[in-house]
């Protein structure tokens, strides 16, 4: 792995120590598999010490294994060996359930938000400040406890509603949030030494800003779960396979570059990957469409205290007939054509991947050159860290939940009852009559012989 | 003024950008004994527009006979004596003043804290980085403001067509235009300056964090009733002046190195005399109407009101003293407010949580080597200066709300109620009939056919 690095780093000029402008990247000669992140190849950057991400940690058995072959392809054989290990990874632990996911996602998440933090301390040469390793760590736990403490109010709502602790935890789950909360920020404020003030409010700020990004959608990606694997699975799919074919299109035909922040972009990978990731998304909708064990929302079952995910599958998986436009009919002599109508959500879903989705991935560029840094971390050998591989992801979950929201389906019902039993009694009279009239008008009531006084 | 800040300021000292010197004794006479700040003006630092001496003319004539101390004093106490009437006149004036009172403040914080963050970071011509800011600021209000109005304004809404699909779509929006803000972002990144923009892009999104939520939680207080507002900003101004008031009286003992004016003995009279505030004026308060009812937007007359039955909270109830108290005052009931127990909660987290709002505030003022963070107010620094406590207590306030006072929001429930399907409203109509039958509210009905 070294050997490439240095290659294209061999006439670097050494950097000098002004932090605040940035070289010109030198031209990037270690070859982006999946095309997402360009990064510097000079490892002598005196603001940056060295990070493990430029060391070789390749395992010995894999390297035993492809002694015998030139470095160039090594490297294409241990990322693509790693590519294959992460696809079956993630298979692994769909076929494994919905707790198995949660966690899954959960663990990555805190990766993330430590190698984010890890860069930061280098960055401000904060690792020996008081405290702050403690701070960061006890924020991300407050902000997680506050959002799980949310998703499972909402979604086990009779689990928490029999246990007592859990009820009361839950009756009050704001308030205890934000006194937790506001112990770290206390402990923050106390511990602001004389000669690191600035260095403590910086930590400060990319904590919370770290936070923001990684945690919030996160929990974006296990609501999007609740709503059906089907929404966890393809998403994530088209943004791989996005990541992919851009580059395999760039490989064969790429000629003029997309975006001087990722020279090894090409347009033609772009659109390339563009229309592949919009057929595999057609294509994968409608295979994943016809099992219920996709489809169905995540329930709670209490009497089993299990997950359940068995359920009348909604309109958007039930196939249904299309014209075809005229244009259409002509080519392919169709009348009709039958779809299921989530196929049509997945293409803007894959749309929205393709061609937006990169901006994530130019993002994490243009934060990687400005920290002179060549991988968020060293974890996948081949890959660079797991940021490296979940850049483009945080887009597309946030994207997903907030499509699902406006125009997928309306608000929980449960939670819906769970708010009404909230309201105080006159509350409750009020809705109730506004209810009573408003599918008394819908049909869906016989009318009452008179009104009821109230 | 600068008379004042000078005076500390003998020796420049030459500073490094990431290092941070101690700082020098306090000079500067405080009032408010908020936000203390450094009095050397750094000639080695960012360049950080030196306050200028803007005290407005008119003052100046007037107190121009006294000496340079005494003018302090005074401008700093007629300054305090205008904001709290202006204070009284938006109350006056009514939900929609106030409203538009907080974004202005909102703005103007914004403004305030990005203007340093250029400040710190040389990054004034940085392209395109002021209007992305304001970008940003615009998205980030429209999201709020419009899951406001959609929440307490539900049938104005559904009334008006565009409204109704604003109203619909309204999360995609936001996040259309918030992305269109990132990508914009992303294509402006210039290479010598990758840095330097990721910096201006945390900055913005953590001050909108900070700024922008807080003053969307206050707006929730205000229609919770106008006394959610005005008792908490109230204790905390309250807290401001008693704590500098004891402390210039007896104070001693200095309470944190970060702060140096600060004493125990400040800190403690303002915690009691700020919870006997508290009760006195949720006493006053919890009499009227126009303070206690929820805001509401009456559809027929397009205007707020504020005429509602008063809960309980705000209805006298007697309480039975505990034995000593009893035996002490001679009394054996007490006839209060059960708001003025609750405002007990709000004066002690004012007092004791407060500061730490102010505390945080000095050290970004330390750590940034600003006095204050602008000049808008003479005497007094800038807009952020004087709510740089408000913010936890806005924020503590409407958790309080949340969990311990009221259940969620009826229209809102309503507003989700209409929106699943029929089938499942009628799921729940059934359950709520069972429940309201069960508890006796309803007359025994016959079972409707589902």
């Amino acid at each position: 792995m070294t050997e490439l690095r240095k290659r294209g780093g061999g006439g670097g000029d050494p950097d000098s120590t002004d932090n605040i402008s940035d070289k010109e990247a030198d031209v990037d000669d270690r070859l982006g598999t999946d095309g997402e992140c360009d990064g510097d190849s000079k490892a002598d950057t005196p603001d940056v010490p060295l990070s493990t991400a430029d060391t070789d940690n390749t395992p010995q058995y894999l390297n035993k294994a492809l002694e015998g072959l030139p470095p160039r392809w090594k490297n294409y054989w241990i990322r693509g060996v790693l590519s294959l290990a992460m696809i079956s990874g993630f298979f692994l632990i769909i076929y494994m359930g919905p707790v198995a996911l949660i966690l899954i996602v959960m663990t990555v998440q805190i990766k993330c938000f430590q190698e984010i933090i890890t860069i930061g301390y280098r960055v401000y040469h904060s690792y020996e400040l008081p405290w702050f390793r403690t701070l960061s760590w006890y924020f991300l736990i407050c902000v997680n406890y506050f959002f799980y403490g949310e998703t499972l109010a909402d979604y086990f709502g009779a689990l928490v509603q029999r246990e007592e602790p859990l009820q009361f935890l839950s009756r009050y789950h704001r308030f205890i949030s934000f006194a937790l909360y506001l112990a770290g920020f206390c402990m923050f404020v106390l511990s602001l030494v004389k000669k690191h003030y600035r260095l403590q409010f910086y930590m400060f700020a990319w904590t919370h800003v770290t936070l923001l990004i990684v945690v919030t959608q996160s929990h974006l990606v296990i609501q999007n779960l609740f709503e059906g694997k089907i929404w966890f699975i393809v998403p994530i799919s088209i943004v791989i396979c996005n990541d992919i074919m851009a580059y395999l299109f760039g490989f064969f035909f790429g000629r003029t570059p997309l975006i001087k922040l990722s020279p090894k972009k090409t347009w033609e990978g772009f659109i390339g990957g563009y229309f592949a990731t919009v057929i595999f998304g057609f294509i994968l909708a409608y295979l994943l469409s016809q099992f219920q064990y996709f489809v169905c929302p995540v329930g709670f079952n209490s009497e089993t205290n299990s997950f359940t995910v068995e359920c009348e599958p909604s309109d958007i998986f039930v196939m249904q007939e299309y014209r075809l436009p005229a244009g259409l009919q002509n080519i392919l002599s169709w009348k009709t054509v039958n779809l299921y109508p989530f196929q049509i959500h997945s293409v803007f879903l894959s749309s929205f991947g393709s061609l937006i989705g990169p901006f994530g991935g130019f993002f994490a560029s243009g934060f990687k050159r400005a920290f002179k840094i060549k991988d968020f971390a060293n974890t996948i050998p081949g890959h660079g860290g797991i940021m490296d591989r979940f850049d483009c992801q945080y887009l597309m979950a946030t994207f997903t939940h907030v499509y699902i929201a406006s125009f997928i389906r309306g608000p929980n019902p449960s939670k819906v009852l769970q708010q009404l039993l909230m309201l105080q009694p006159e509350q409750q009279l009020g809705i109730f009559h506004t209810l009573h009239s408003h599918l008394r008008e819908r049909g869906m009531l016989p009318p009452a012989p008179a009104a009821q006084a109230e | 003024m600068t008379e004042l800040r000078h005076r500390g300021a003998e020796t420049p000292i030459q500073t490094q950008p990431s290092e941070d010197k101690g700082s020098d004794s306090e000079l500067k006479v405080e009032k408010d004994g908020a936000s203390d700040g450094e009095s050397k003006v750094d000639s080695g630092g960012p360049e950080v527009p030196v306050p200028a001496d803007d005290t407005p003319e008119v003052l100046n004539k007037a107190l121009s006979g006294l000496s340079s101390r005494w003018k302090n004093w005074w401008v700093r106490g007629i300054l305090t004596l205008a904001m709290i009437s202006f204070f009284f006149l938006i109350i006056y004036l009514g939900p929609i003043v106030l409203m538009m009172i907080v974004l202005c403040v909102q703005i103007k914080c914004f403004q305030e804290i990005i203007t340093i963050g250029y400040s710190v970071y040389h990054s004034y011509h940085l392209p395109w980085f002021r209007t992305l800011s304001w970008y940003f600021l615009l998205c980030v209000n429209y999201f709020f403001y419009g899951e406001t109005v959609t929440d307490y304004f539900f049938s104005l809404v559904q009334r008006e067509e565009p409204l109704r699909i604003l109203s619909k779509y309204h999360r995609f929006i936001s996040f259309a235009l918030y992305l269109t803000g990132f990508c914009m972002f992303v294509l402006s990144l210039v290479k010598k300056h990758y840095r330097l923009q990721f910096y201006m892009f945390g900055w913005t999104h953590v001050t909108l964090l900070i700024v922008v939520t807080q003053s969307h939680l206050i707006i929730h207080n205000l229609f919770e009733g106008m006394i959610w507002f005005i008792v908490p900003i109230s204790c905390v101004i309250c807290n401001d002046i008693m704590a500098y008031m004891f402390g210039f009286f007896f104070g001693r003992t200095p309470l944190i190195k970060l702060s140096p004016k600060k004493t125990w003995e400040g800190f403690i009279g303002g915690l009691f005399s700020t919870i006997v505030f508290g009760i006195m004026l949720s006493y006053v308060m919890s009499g009227w109407r126009y303070f206690v009812c929820p805001v509401e937007f009456n559809n027929d007359s397009n205007r707020f009101q504020v005429d509602c039955e008063p809960s309980e909270l705000f209805q006298l109830q007697d309480y039975s003293l505990p034995a000593v108290l009893a035996s002490f005052t001679g009394w054996t009931t007490v006839r209060l407010y059960p708001f003025q127990i609750h405002s007990i909660a709000l004066s002690s987290f004012a007092s004791i949580m407060g500061p730490f709002g102010g505390f945080f505030a000095s050290g970004f003022k330390r750590a940034f080597k600003i006095k204050d963070f602008a000049n808008t107010i003479p005497g007094h620094g800038g807009i952020m200066d004087r709510f740089d406590c408000q913010y936890l207590m806005a924020t503590f306030v409407n958790v309080y709300i949340a969990s311990f006072i009221r259940g969620p929001n009826p229209s809102k429930v309503i507003q989700q109620l209409l929106a699943l399907r029929i089938d499942q409203q009628l799921n729940i109509f059934n359950s709520l009939k069972a429940h309201l039958t069960e508890k006796g509210f309803l007359p025994a009905l016959e079972e409707v056919a589902a």
